[in-house]
Order: structure tokens, then C-alpha cells, then sequence
């Protein structure tokens, strides 16, 4: 088996074709993949005999990997080792999560020159920014709008990596808030204690979860695994999706599936309208995927990795509808029904009286051109804590509060004919906080009434035809006309903005065009494609369309719409043998007994069934079981929850002991 | 009867409290049970690391603890639920003259209690502790009758069976106060209500200097702590809990302790050399590094294990070192078990079932003058000393 040296384990397995990387003890169950991040530790393998995390462990030469089968013996290394003190390092600030707001808020601090060590327990700056390949929305000055995600990632490490009074320590996890002010932090084998006068806890957010029989077989995992997969590790992890969830998340790893080539099968969404941008969603379903409102997962099968999934319609309380099953072949489902924000460590140091600040997804979840600018904020104001008398515009905060604005109102889409040679058409109708078009504007032709940037864009003026409004939205809802382009065959040309695969294109290719939802309109013959000048991950394809369908047509299909088979009636919704705890595999059956039995506290079910107990200690479960509460007619707030305590990810022994070079790797 | 009247009432749902309230309401007693905590086993229970030995060279908690380990082995044939009772024996690895002398020494008043102990030799030391490093062992003591449980399933088997023996547990419900009639103590108070009783025992562990002083009584119990860790399971490879009573090397720790328990999960703990004194249970940052180079040094084998969670639990102690178990002369109908010194849980079905009986009966079921020695009008400042705490 072949592997690229400085890439996690469980990609170099993928990459190998490899999804089981054990079995549990308990009941034998296939054990892969599940978030990709550190946080489940469904990916244990043995490595050089010892159980490491393989989302979380860098291959090098010489490690022995093996799968994780069962309970793991402790290697018979009798060598007494020489120990040392964990090093403590004292700073004035302590950025735990060097994702976009944590970044931007130790720039500030550096900027300022205060003392500030940034913490990741990745191998490279920049959070979930390095797994974001779409260009970013919101505005130019305040967060790198119309930019990819993993190009800001890289513009800001490389800003950060100037300032002298910063520091950055990668690979490695805050694992533990002490009750004298320490944090112990964990990574490349070694165990170190920090301590700071100030902590901004930035760690971002954990992909929520949801229970349905096969949940837990290998297959189906977290929108952002995938994501890590394929963005960050360019692991190709499967070939027909599913998606469970429409919101941003969901939405957008459909499209970056799409652009691997990938077959997205569906999407199903358990609200009648998906949460995430109407602009994601729209672009989603021109390329062919469909988009299943009002339906839930009901069941993943397959032996050892995942195989089929049932769907379903729901009603208004969210009852699966007997009769609208539907089964689909695929072997992988993405999980991207929300996230949590990571506060465990933030919660304990507000216990313990620490100086401390939570910043992104760790105070609130919302986009991360949100985070960006929360953390140029954050930094300042923990500057101030520390005496520096620097001040934060009032205005800030109003941006702030723009960009992490949800959603605003819709309008239709309806283009008028401007009697104009080509001109643009802005299909974006729903507000939300983006304005890079107005910038790209040449002519200033496109601009936005409003105050803010939430507002609408329109097109007003002239348009000499450069293309670059197409280029710049980060949504592809621009496309500009040419509605008298070939007045004897009676068709228009449509300038449609792409992102997939270059070799899919070609001169004189028919292709099957839809209108801005993806519903089917009719044929278009590429006339011909090519980069654009802005942006070289974009291509400009012009395409001849009947007259008729000139306003109309905003795509094309890259893909079969799937019909899936009808499914086998399905009764029981969440069957007693569904997994609730996967790290202890403790089924809702189990976790039920408990409840009816009169059970409130879930620390007396850690003691009775053991959910939580298990490496990841409570972090996907919690919820899971709290929703088994309300199914039981309990009020969520009559429930104690479990009590949280270091350490959040497991730890070597040895490296508390500061024993040195035991285990190859980091 | 009135509704909030009852035979006995028990202050605290733990490791003391629920085999007490099992065993009082054996008697058909009509027990309440109340603590201020949402379930059973939320002090310091859950903080136990589970071991149950006899090897004590105190002769009360010998003998307690000697019915202790009768309780917790035979519960599952007697109940049919598991508590996870391992029958690994403690051992006691000793590397030092003085160390093997002391032990030694205490080896004839242990047998004469009916402790199963002896001295072995590094050999047999070496059998049962794979990899323990062999550089100055001398040997040490082996008590094969001494073992394991789940203090967290053993609780939730207590509150179980006693439950089903008509046992009533009101729980989010401290005691705030004692009804007291002249000598007499009648009931307690909590936020939702009176509660009478004839017997009203103080099982509140690191609390019960604060309910006695709702009765006016001073019980001398502090409360000091020890922290506590668990790692992820592994393949069994050690069945004896081990004690190792060399004082730390770094001058942190006294002696330390640990076992691997019926999940496979190594669970450790040691004693600070100064007492951690108070009542907060939140984890300080020097506990790992120190707990992990005296537990490699004795096995080395250990640095690859994985540590998953690290806790801090209160030693309720007397200022003697021995517990208090006894009725309250100054006040009629109050009792005492309490100041468990760390060991309630290993002590809690022996000192239960004994004080069970010296209430419904007016004596305990072993030796009253051993008993007597745990009485709460002793003086507190004679210098006995417990050899091994």
C-alpha cells in the first residue's frame, strides 16, 4: 500500500480504497470514518501497536499501521524511559483555533505587539477556510469576499507569520482547562501546560449528528469530513452521494462533489424549504441534483460499509409519510444537519474564573466571513483588557452584526428585456450579506440601493460586455445576454459562469439547459468556453440558446436526475437497536430503558448503559439523547446533563511524563 | 402513619447511604433517603476508583471491609446484576528495608482478623504485575480476596434493590435543617418539606460536619481530596489493584494506587504529599505529569496507554485517620456514619449492614469492642494511626 508522506492515516487508507479500520469491541461493529476533525474517535487504528486517531495522526516512514480489532493490548515495552517536566509557556494571549477568527483576532493582537500564542491542532492555519474552494461571500474590505476560502486561509497565515510578537504551534489540541489557570495542550507527542493572562477560545464548531438505523456504518459521515477529504486531503472518498441536510454546509458539499466529479444522488432537507442561501441551493440543482424538501433519512444499510438509503416524505410533525420511501444505491451519506458550537473548554475557564473570550463558531455559529471580522473585534477588545488603550469603531460592530445576518427576504426573479446589445442578469433574490458584483462593475452599471450589503443588486446603466460581474459572484448567479445573438435562427447567447471540469467542455457540445432552480427548459449548443481573466478556477461558457429561453436559462445539467426505487414501507422510525452512543455503541433500545424507568440525570446513564463514556465523552451523543427524551414525552429541562471533564481527546500517558521519541510520528 | 413519617431517614444517597437504606429496609424498615444532588452516587462516589480491600491494619476496617468484599462478590448471584466485581487481590510491591519490615510486621493482626495476606517474593510479585520493574523489588504483600467493583454500578445497584424493597429516594432535596425536641431528634427539613422519622443516620460524606452542626454537634470531618484518572480500555493485563507506599520521589505524592477495572480501563489515583483541603473537585494541571512518571517508573509498559479522563474526588476526614460510626449520645435517634476518610465506598456495605444492625438491633454484627473503636465520643487526638491509608 502506498501512502504520501505528511497526509492524516485515514486518507491514506481512503486513497487505498480502505473505509473499516477495525471493529468495536463490543459487538464487532465495522468502525470508519466520522468527522474527520479529531472530536469522534470512531478512527482509531493501531499505530506501532498503540491506538492513535488516524484523522489526527500524520504518516511518516517507518510507522506500522494495523486496524484497531477489538479491545487493544499495551505493547510488552518494558524500557523505563527518561522523564522530564511538561514545559510551560506564559503568554499574554492564548488563540485556541487558528481558524478565521482566531487568526484575525491574534493579527490584531500582533499588530499591537502583545504576546500571543496561537494554538491549531492542525498541520496548517486557516480552520475550515482550507476546505472552502468556493470564493467567499459578504463584502471585499471586510472579509475577502469574491476570494476562495483556501486562498484567504493562506493570505492571512502569511500575514500572521510577520508579526514577531505571535506564535503559532500546530498540530496540537488544547485538551484540558485546569483549575489553577493552566491549559494543557497535546500534539506531535508532546504534552505541554500554558499560561496566559488572557485565552480567546476559537476552536469553531462540531458537525451535529442524528440517529436513523445505520447511522453509524461506515459511509456515512459528517459534510465537513468530507470536505476534509476532498478539499484539504484530495481524496476522492466516494462515487455517489447522498445529502442529508440543506443548509450552507449540506449544500456546498454537494457542489464540491459535483466538481469532483462526483454523483450526487439528492439532497433531503426535513424543513419545507432548505435553510442554506437560495443562490447555493439554486446552483445545486442546475447541475442535476435533487433536492428533496419535507423528506428525512429513514435508514442506511449495507454490510460493512454503506450501500442503500431510504428516504421519505414527513408531515408538519415531522412523521415519516408510509407509502413515499424511496431507495437510492449509493456508498456514501453526508451528515450536514447543523453544528455545535466547541465550547466545552471556553464553559470551564468561565467556571475557573479565567480571563477568557470565545470568537466564530465557538461564541455563535455563522459563515465565516462573519468569523473573520468577529475576530479583528475580539482581538481588540482582549487588547484592551490587557491596557492597550486601542479603539474599536463603532461601525465594526454594525458590519459584524451585517455579515452574520440569516437570510433576508426574497423577491422573484424577473428579468426584463433592457433593449441593450448584452447586459446581466442578477439572479439574486434573497438578501444576504455579499457585494462583490458591484466592485466588478467596470461601468458601475451594478449597484446596491441600500445602505447595507444585505440589500439586492440591480443593473442600471451600461454594459460593455467584460464578463467580470459572471466572473466575480461567488453565487454564479450573474449571467449576461446577448438576446439578438443570431437574429435568423431566432437564438440568444448566454454567458453562464462554471466551475467544474474543464475536459467536460467542448465546442459545438449540446447540452440540456435549465432555468435558475434547475428545472429543465430545453437545448443550448456551447459556442465556445474560456477562463476567466479574474478568477483561473472559473470558466466562462457561451452558449447559444433559442431565443425564447434567453432570460430563462441560467444552466445546464452536468448530471442524471436520479429517480431512485421505491422504497419498503417503513414503520418504525428510530428502532430500539439504532446506535445512539457510537463510541460505546449503546442503543436507543438501551438509553430508552433508562428513561421509562424514570431516569433525569444522564450521569447515572453514563453509570447504568455507559453513553458518554466513551472517548469522545458525550460530544455526538448528548443531543442524540436528548432528543430520546422528548420522544418520551421529557422535558428537555427536567434532564441533568452529564458532567464534562478533561480531557477532550485522549492523551499518551508517557507524554505527561515528558518522555521523549517513544512513538514514531506525530 | 402520615405520609412524611417514616422509620429511618438516610442523609445522603452515596456510597455510605444507599447500601445502608438496602439494608435498613431488609429489616422492613420504611426508609427515606434524601440528597441535594438530581441522582444517587453524585458525590463522591463516582469518584471511587472501585477498589475493595481488607488490607487495612485497623481491625475495624478489617473486619467491615472483610464483609464489604462478602457483599460486593456475591451480589451478582444473589441479585443477578453485574457490579463488576474482579476478584484480582491487592498488592502491595515493596523496594525498601523499612517498607517490607513495616508490612511485615502487620501481617499476624491482618490473619488474626481472617485476612487472607501474605509476603511474596519478586517472582510472584512479577506474575502478577507483568513489566513492573524489577530494579530494587524486594517482594511484597498479596491478598488475593481483596478486588474490584464499578463504585458507579454498585450505587445504582444499592438504590435498585433497596427501592424494591420499598425505600423511598427524594432526591434535589438537601437537608437544610433538623427538627430537634428537646434531646430528641424528630425529622429533617429541605426546601419541599418536613420529614419525621425515629432514626435519622448523617451519611453526607464531606458534608456531615454541616448537618451535624444543624443538630448542634461538632463531628470532626474536613474534607481533603484526591485526583483521579482513567484511560482508555485495554486487553487485560494486570487483575490486582496495586499500592505503591513510597513517598514520591518529586515531593508531591505519599503513595499511589491503581487497577484495571472490568472495562479494562486503568483507573489511578494518588494521595498528595500536602492535602489538597477543601471541597473543590475541579482538576489542577500538576496531577498528570506527576501521576504518570511514578506509575511508568513502577511500569513502564503504561506510557502507551491512552489517558481519557482525569477527576478529583473528596476525602472526608477524621482527625484521626479511622471513620466514625455510631449513635449520637447528645441526641437521641441520630446517627453516624461518617468520615470515611476516602474509603466509603470500599467500607460503605460492611459499615451499612453493621449500623443496620445496631439500630434495629442495639448492636452491630461484629465485635462491639472493635466497633467501639470507631465511636464518636473517642478522643480524636490520641495518636492512633491507620499504617495503611
Amino acid at each position: 500500500m502506498k501512502a504520501r508522506e505528511g497526509e492524516v492515516i485515514t486518507s491514506a487508507l481512503f486513497a487505498n480504497g480502505i473505509k473499516v479500520f477495525g471493529h468495536h469491541p463490543r459487538d464487532g461493529a465495522p468502525q470508519g470514518i466520522f468527522c474527520v476533525n479529531g472530536q469522534c474517535s470512531q478512527c482509531m487504528v493501531l499505530l506501532n501497536g498503540v491506538p492513535v486517531k488516524g484523522c489526527m495522526t500524520t504518516l511518516m516512514p517507518g510507522m506500522h499501521i494495523e486496524s484497531c480489532e477489538g479491545v487493544p493490548g499495551l505493547p510488552e515495552d518494558d524500557a523505563l524511559p527518561d522523564f522530564s517536566d511538561p514545559e510551560t509557556i506564559e503568554t499574554d494571549v492564548l488563540v485556541i483555533g487558528g481558524g478565521p477568527a482566531g487568526i484575525n483576532a491574534a493579527r490584531e493582537l500582533g499588530i499591537l505587539g502583545i504576546d500571543t500564542l496561537v494554538v491549531d491542532d492542525k498541520n496548517e492555519l486557516g480552520g475550515k477556510l482550507t476546505l472552502q474552494t468556493h470564493p467567499f461571500f459578504g463584502s471585499k474590505d471586510d472579509c475577502y469576499a469574491g476570494i476562495r476560502g483556501i486562498h484567504i486561509a493562506r493570505i492571512l497565515t502569511a500575514e500572521l507569520e510577520k508579526l514577531e510578537s505571535v506564535k503559532t504551534i500546530r498540530n496540537t489540541t488544547a485538551v484540558g482547562v485546569f483549575h489553577d489557570g493552566i491549559i494543557g495542550m497535546y500534539g506531535e507527542g508532546k504534552y505541554f501546560l500554558v499560561r496566559p493572562r488572557a485565552v480567546l477560545v476559537s476552536c469553531g464548531a462540531r458537525e451535529k449528528t442524528l440517529a436513523f438505523p445505520g447511522c453509524d456504518l461506515p459511509g456515512v459521515y459528517g459534510a465537513g469530513a468530507f470536505q476534509t477529504l476532498l478539499n484539504r486531503d484530495l481524496i476522492l472518498p466516494t462515487e455517489r452521494l447522498f445529502i442529508v441536510g440543506g443548509g450552507n454546509v449540506g449544500l456546498i458539499a454537494g457542489y464540491h462533489a459535483i466538481q469532483a466529479g462526483i454523483q450526487v444522488v439528492g439532497l433531503v432537507e426535513a424543513l419545507p424549504h432548505c435553510g442554506g442561501y437560495k443562490v447555493h441551493l439554486d446552483k445545486l440543482k442546475r447541475l442535476g441534483v435533487p433536492v428533496f424538501t419535507s423528506h428525512t433519512i429513514l435508514a442506511a444499510e449495507g454490510a460493512d460499509t454503506l450501500e442503500r438509503i431510504i428516504i421519505s416524505g414527513i408531515d408538519e410533525g415531522f412523521r415519516p409519510i408510509p407509502g413515499t420511501e424511496k431507495e437510492y444505491n449509493v456508498d456514501t451519506l453526508l451528515i450536514a444537519v447543523g453544528l455545535t458550537p466547541v465550547d466545552e473548554l471556553y464553559k470551564k475557564m468561565r467556571d475557573f474564573g479565567i480571563e477568557c473570550y470565545a470568537c466564530g463558531d465557538s461564541e455563535e455559529i455563522a459563515e465565516a466571513s462573519a468569523a473573520l471580522f468577529s475576530g479583528k473585534i475580539i482581538g481588540r477588545k482582549i487588547a484592551r483588557s490587557l491596557g492597550h488603550p486601542v479603539e474599536i469603531p463603532a461601525e465594526w460592530y454594525a458590519t459584524e452584526e451585517v455579515l452574520r445576518s440569516k437570510p433576508g427576504k426574497k423577491i422573484p426573479f424577473q428579468p426584463a428585456d433592457q433593449n441593450m446589445r448584452m447586459y446581466p442578469l442578477i439572479r439574486c433574490v434573497e438578501e444576504i450579506p455579499c457585494d462583490p458584483c458591484v466592485d466588478s462593475c467596470p461601468q458601475g452599471s451594478i449597484i446596491i440601493e441600500e445602505d447595507s450589503i444585505m440589500g439586492l443588486p440591480v443593473f442600471r446603466g451600461e454594459c460593455i460586455g467584460c464578463m467580470k460581474c459572471v466572473s466575480a459572484c461567488p453565487a454564479l448567479a450573474i449571467t449576461v445576454v446577448q438576446p439578438d445573438y443570431d437574429t435568423a435562427n431566432d437564438t440568444a447567447l448566454v454567458v453562464i459562469p462554471y466551475e467544474l471540469a474543464w475536459n467536460d467542455l467542448a465546442e459545438g457540445k449540446e447540452v440540456r439547459t435549465v432555468d435558475m432552480e434547475g428545472n429543465p427548459i430545453g437545448g443550448g449548443k456551447i459556442i465556445k468556453f474560456k477562463k476567466s481573466a479574474l478568477d483561473k478556477s472559473r470558466i466562462l461558457v457561451f452558449l447559444e440558446v433559442p431565443r425564447k429561453d434567453a432570460f430563462q436559462a441560467a444552466g445546464f445539467l452536468v448530471q442524471e436526475i436520479e429517480k431512485g426505487q421505491k422504497g419498503p414501507v417503513v414503520t418504525e422510525t428510530l428502532p430500539d437497536d439504532t446506535i445512539i452512543c457510537r463510541c460505546e455503541r449503546i442503543t436507543a433500545g438501551e438509553i430508552r430503558g433508562e428513561i421509562r424507568a424514570g431516569v433525569r440525570d444522564m450521569n447515572i446513564l453514563k453509570a447504568t448503559v455507559r453513553s458518554g463514556m466513551g472517548a469522545c465523552g458525550g460530544k455526538s451523543c448528548t443531543e442524540l439523547i436528548l432528543k430520546l427524551y422528548r420522544d418520551e414525552g421529557v422535558d428537555p429541562a427536567d434532564v441533568t446533563l452529564p458532567t464534562e471533564r478533561p480531557f477532550v481527546a485522549e492523551v499518551p500517558f508517557s507524554t505527561f511524563a515528558g518522555v521523549k521519541g517513544e512513538r514514531g510520528g506525530k | 402513619m402520615s405520609l412524611n413519617k417514616y422509620d429511618g431517614i438516610v442523609i445522603g444517597s452515596g456510597s455510605v447511604g444507599t447500601p445502608l437504606a438496602y439494608f435498613l429496609a431488609l429489616e422492613g424498615w420504611r426508609i427515606l433517603v434524601l440528597d441535594g444532588k438530581k441522582s444517587p452516587g453524585q458525590g463522591q462516589n463516582k469518584a471511587a476508583i472501585g477498589g475493595v480491600r481488607a488490607t487495612h491494619s485497623d481491625p475495624a476496617k478489617i473486619t467491615l471491609c472483610l464483609q464489604s468484599i462478602e457483599i460486593f462478590s456475591g451480589w451478582k448471584e444473589k441479585h443477578g446484576t453485574d457490579i463488576g466485581w474482579i476478584e484480582g487481590g491487592y498488592c502491595f510491591p515493596i523496594y525498601t528495608g523499612e517498607d517490607e519490615a513495616s508490612l511485615r510486621k502487620l501481617l499476624p493482626v491482618q490473619k488474626s482478623f481472617g485476612l487472607n495476606i501474605d509476603w511474596v517474593g519478586p517472582e510472584k510479585i512479577k506474575e502478577l504485575i507483568p513489566g513492573i520493574n524489577e530494579k530494587g523489588l524486594r517482594g511484597g504483600t498479596w491478598s488475593p480476596g481483596d478486588g474490584q467493583v464499578s463504585p458507579l454500578k454498585a450505587v445504582a445497584a444499592f438504590w435498585k434493590e433497596s427501592r424494591d424493597r420499598g425505600a423511598e429516594y427524594r432526591f434535589d432535596e438537601p437537608v437544610t435543617d433538623l427538627i430537634i425536641s428537646s434531646r430528641r431528634l424528630e425529622g429533617v427539613i429541605t426546601p419541599r418539606g418536613k420529614y419525621y422519622a425515629d432514626v435519622v443516620v448523617n451519611a453526607a460524606g464531606a458534608y456531615a460536619k454541616q448537618i451535624g452542626e444543624m443538630a448542634g454537634i461538632d463531628i470532626p470531618v474536613v474534607p481533603d481530596s484526591h485526583e483521579a484518572g482513567i484511560s482508555a480500555p485495554l486487553e487485560r493485563f494486570i487483575d490486582p489493584l496495586i499500592v505503591d507506599i513510597r513517598p514520591g520521589p518529586w515531593g508531591k505524592t505519599s503513595n499511589f494506587y491503581f487497577g484495571q477495572n472490568d472495562r479494562g480501563q486503568v483507573i489511578f489515583c494518588y494521595t498528595p504529599l500536602r492535602p489538597l483541603v477543601g471541597t473543590n473537585r475541579a482538576v489542577t494541571s500538576e496531577f498528570m505529569p506527576t501521576i504518570a512518571r511514578r506509575m511508568i517508573d513502577l511500569i513502564p509498559r503504561l506510557k502507551n496507554m491512552l489517558i481519557r479522563r482525569v477527576w478529583r474526588g473528596l476525602y472526608p476526614m477524621t482527625p484521626d485517620g479511622i471513620i466514625i460510626l455510631d449513635k449520637v449520645r447528645e441526641r437521641e435517634g441520630f446517627y453516624l456514619a461518617a468520615g470515611m476518610c476516602g474509603q466509603g465506598f470500599m467500607l460503605g456495605p460492611g459499615v451499612g449492614l453493621n449500623l443496620a444492625n445496631l439500630i434495629v438491633r442495639g448492636k452491630p454484627l461484629i465485635d462491639p469492642d472493635i466497633f467501639s473503636s470507631l465511636g464518636f465520643h473517642r478522643n480524636f487526638q490520641a495518636q492512633r494511626s491507620e499504617a495503611l491509608k
